[in-house]
């Protein structure tokens, strides 16, 4: 097939495969689940962890294929434990990058390795790497859909702890909020949102969807339900754009989506930096209390020496 | 004329073959502003913990409105020690007041107009109207404690606990964030406790001053507290309080260390 000028017919021929529709559906609950966690991600700074969880779910996924298993349950399983472990070590961890680092390469050494004993590995192993979502059968587009809900479901329900937690660590824990629940909580939704997307981009380009839009949208809102908003659109838009693109181009469609996510951040940030919008102040603020008070404050300007010496 | 809403009596805190400070007795009243001072190391911290129920104390008991100190209370606004925040934070200040009021609440229901009305409100009693839709990471230091004043105000607390808010800024600043803060326990009628390093420029607002430092705690009206006699007699060797001609102090004698002077 190929490409015509008419971008309406061009979508319905698509739309007549069936296994490019499963592709669309799938991706499009990966692009939200992805661009919603992503935001959250990027605003906790967790994103080399998001990645260690990928290259641990690797070997799951790894592991799973040797035993024939579906992939996918590996990487739920490489991804969830390794979720479990970060987030029990305490928020503190996630950005100790060294041990982070140590045990990524480990568990990418233990999926090479798995790999190798599996007779026929290449194609199992370069989907798990780059990601092959064309293909995808119904089955799990309803699985994808599945997972996908349960993020949805878990990320409403703390959606509010979880924004207070991540901006304002200290005053959060001082108003008694489980912080090593949330943390928890916060990093099993990030490990099956990864599991997911990973059939989408991969392994190595989790991030084209997990952090590229979300950073981006953060360039373009203050609001975070309005950035992550954002966030999901971009991560819909590369999605889409990158499955309509690779099915005409013979291309991979994960290189389509990392480029089309990082274009959109370049341009963001193309434009961010043009308009100088982030200008100090220099005046300081009246008070609504403040009246005119005649202090002996005023004359404290210089003082004999501290409280304590 | 106030009723007494913080009281201690026989505290310590620490662990029990080494406590940071003891026999602490005190009671502080509604609308009271109270300066916190000492040295590096002292506890000063450590008594907002016991007041936030993050620490428990090794003897003596403690207060709050009657009950023992527990985590969460919504009675507290607490505003914690070099409190950063990362300066590519592009989330708008608002956000930020508003979590100070619903931030604990679970399940997903989108932010009401009540409570932006009352981040709002509470943004233009502290004087930052303006840094409401400026994202936090752009903020100047005084413009941040703005925001974590507003923060911890938003909830109407009866307690406002402050550590070292004047850090990091310059006297203009500091002023302007000392008046502001004056401003509040007057209008509101909160009691407040600002942990300072330097007495000097809180001393025209304040109520009490609480003095850690060795070991021991002082508490009392600062013309009681901060004098050379007082202080003599709480540590037992000569602790000299000086004065210039516009009432500034300056405490010499207390080493800076922990434990007991011997």
């Amino acid at each position: 097939m190929t490409f015509s000028a008419n971008l309406l017919t061009d979508i319905q021929q698509i739309w007549h495969l069936e296994f490019m529709q499963h592709a669309f559906e799938a991706g499009t609950v990966i692009a939200i689940v992805a661009g919603i966690m992503g935001y959250f991600v990027v605003l906790r700074r967790s994103a080399f962890v998001a990645h260690a969880f990928s290259e641990i779910g690797f070997a799951g996924a790894a592991g799973a294929v040797l035993v024939d298993v579906a992939p996918i349950w590996g990487l739920l399983l490489g991804s969830i434990s390794g979720g479990f472990a970060i987030a029990a070590l305490g928020r503190r961890v996630t950005n100790r990058d060294t041990q982070i680092g140590i045990v990524l390469a480990f568990a990418l050494g233990l999926g090479l390795l798995f790999i190798r004993l599996y007779p026929g590995y290449a194609n199992e192993s370069y989907s798990i790497l780059f990601g092959e979502i064309v293909g995808i059968s119904w089955g799990g587009v309803l699985q994808t859909l599945f997972f996908g809900l349960v993020i949805l479901a878990g990320i409403s329900l703390i959606y509010r702890p979880l924004l207070f937690a991540s901006l304002d660590e200290d005053v959060a824990e001082a108003k008694g909020m489980p912080m090593v629940f949330l943390g928890m909580v916060f990093m099993l939704l990030v490990a099956v949102a990864v599991s997911i997307a990973v059939q989408m981009v991969g392994v190595l380009l989790i991030f084209s969807l997990m952090v590229t839009p979300a950073a981006t949208a953060q360039y373009l809102a203050k609001r975070p339900q309005r950035a992550i908003m954002i966030s999901v659109l971009i991560a819909l838009a590369a999605t889409w754009s990158g499955l309509f693109i690779g099915f005409y181009e013979p291309y991979p469609v994960s290189f389509f989506i990392t480029s089309i996510a990082f274009v959109a951040y370049l341009a963001v940030r193309a434009w961010d930096w043009k308009s100088p919008k982030r200008i100090k102040p220099g005046g300081v603020p009246k008070t609504g209390f403040q009246k005119s008070r005649s202090s002996k404050a005023d004359r404290q300007t210089t003082s004999l020496g501290s409280g304590s010496s | 004329m106030q009723s007494e809403i913080i009281t201690a009596e026989g505290l310590a805190a620490g662990y029990p073959d080494n406590t940071v400070w003891r026999d602490a007795n005190f009671a502080f009243g509604r609308g009271e502003f109270i300066a916190v001072i000492g040295p590096n190391g002292s506890g000063k911290t450590t008594l907002f913990r016991l007041l936030l129920g993050l620490q428990q104390p090794v003897s003596g008991s403690m207060k709050i409105f009657d009950a023992p100190p527990r985590r969460g209370n919504p009675q507290i606004g607490y505003v914690p020690q070099r409190h950063v925040i990362d300066s590519d934070t592009n989330v708008e200040c608002l956000e930020l007041v508003r979590l100070g009021l619903s931030g604990k609440q679970w399940g997903f229901n989108p932010f009401s107009h009540k409570e932006r009305d009352a981040a709002l409100a509470v943004l233009e009693g502290v004087g930052a109207t303006g840094l409401a839709h400026r994202p936090l990471g752009a903020l100047s230091g005084g413009e941040l404690q703005r925001i974590f004043l507003a923060e911890a105000l938003v909830s109407n607390p009866d307690i406002l606990l402050l550590d070292e808010p004047l850090s990091n800024l310059d006297l203009r600043r500091e002023t302007d964030l000392l008046h502001l803060v004056n401003d509040v326990v007057r209008s509101r009628g909160v009691t407040a406790l600002l942990i300072a390093h330097n007495i000097n420029p809180l001393l025209p607002h304040l109520d009490k001053v609480m003095y850690i430092a060795n070991g021991k705690v002082a508490t009392g009206k600062p013309s009681e507290v901060l004098t050379s006699e007082s202080l003599t007699a709480l540590y037992g060797v000569q602790v000299e309080v000086l004065r210039d001609p516009h009432g500034n102090v300056a405490i010499i004698g207390v080493e800076e260390h922990h434990g007991d002077m011997v």
